[in-house]
């Protein structure tokens, strides 16, 4: 797994309180993982403190599960 | 009791009456205070007299990029933004058939708009520290209306209704939002009422007498504090029994 994987699931795992073996490529942050939708805007500040990016609005609209936070992640850092 | 020592709080309209008064307050239980208002002197004026743990922070509420910046020039200063207090306001009367658009929009940008650009630049902080306290200073008139102030009184009806929704959301995360709603206090917007105005005011104040800014302060002190943790969405009325609601 991608470095920029393992991160993005540290910061999910310690936000959501949820086991590491449950935040899988398809896990949904809200229908899976527990997550409220301000747990949703809380993590999308968490992954631009910690990767140092801008994530815009409808940019953050799209990022519904580990994957998508991932896949754009490694495309914008 | 109502300790704040090592919290930051940035007050606007501190250069004001009532501001001036919540700024001391705070100050006195121990916050840094940010001093936020458009007239220079009265704040440095301020943060003189209170001596450490404050800072001047000019701006211009009718200004969207300024007021855009100042939680983060507070931030800055102080090193975070623990309790916010919107308490500055602006009054353009005028009878509803006579209001001009200029005179209802530039009371709602400063009173109301500028008051939710604040919240949402301090709320990043406040949720990533999972305590957070804003106040914001309402008016009695946003319950009551009142003739002539048509735009005032809208905007701070709009300000209680946008804290609930607000308090809503972040409750969660230890932060609350509150109002405070003066009635008739001693400042200097309410100087500019004649005798004969002042005079069929207080008839219909239980209370007898017009309220002072200190004691506005004494309710932000108390919403601003540890202890009012439970307390989120509502509406504190210090107005003397004008309006029992």
């Amino acid at each position: 797994m991608s470095d920029i994987a393992d991160r993005v699931k540290k910061i999910v795992v310690e936000h959501l309180g949820v086991e590491e073996d449950k935040v899988t490529e398809n896990a949904s942050f809200i229908d899976d993982l527990g997550a409220d939708s301000l747990d949703t805007v809380e993590l999308v500040m968490a992954f631009e403190e910690e990767f140092g990016i801008e994530i815009p609005d409808d940019a953050a609209e799209t990022i519904q599960t580990f994957g998508d936070a991932v896949s754009f992640i490694t495309k914008a850092a | 009791m109502f300790d704040l020592t090592g919290r930051t709080a940035l007050v606007t309209g501190a250069s004001g009456g009532i501001g001036a008064a919540i700024a001391r307050a705070l100050h006195g239980a121990g916050a840094t205070v940010g001093l936020s208002g458009t007239r220079v002197a009265p704040l440095e004026a301020l943060a003189a007299e209170l001596g450490g743990r404050a800072h001047v922070l000019p701006c211009n509420l009718s200004d969207a990029a300024a007021v855009e910046a100042l939680p983060k020039q507070a931030a800055e200063a102080m090193g975070s933004v623990d309790i916010l207090v919107n308490n500055a306001g602006i009054t353009r009367d005028n009878l509803f058939m006579r209001m001009s658009d200029d005179e209802w929009q530039s009371v709602l940008d400063v009173n109301l708009t500028s008051t939710f650009r604040l919240c949402r630049g301090v709320l990043r902080g406040m949720m990533k520290a999972r305590w957070g306290r804003i106040v914001n200073i309402s008016s009695v008139v946003g319950a009551t209306g009142n003739p002539g102030q048509g735009n005032y009184a809208a905007s701070k009806a709009g300000m209680v209704g946008m804290s609930k929704s607000l308090a809503y959301e972040v409750a969660s995360r230890g932060i609350t939002v509150n109002c405070v709603a003066p009635g008739f206090i001693t400042t200097a917007m309410t100087d500019k009422l004649n005798d004969e105005q002042k005079g069929k005011i207080l008839t219909q104040v239980p209370a007898g007498r017009m309220g002072e800014a200190d004691e506005i302060a004494a309710a932000v002190l108390y919403l601003a504090s540890a202890e009012a943790g439970y307390v989120t969405g509502a509406t504190l009325h210090v107005n003397g029994g004008m309006a029992m609601i």
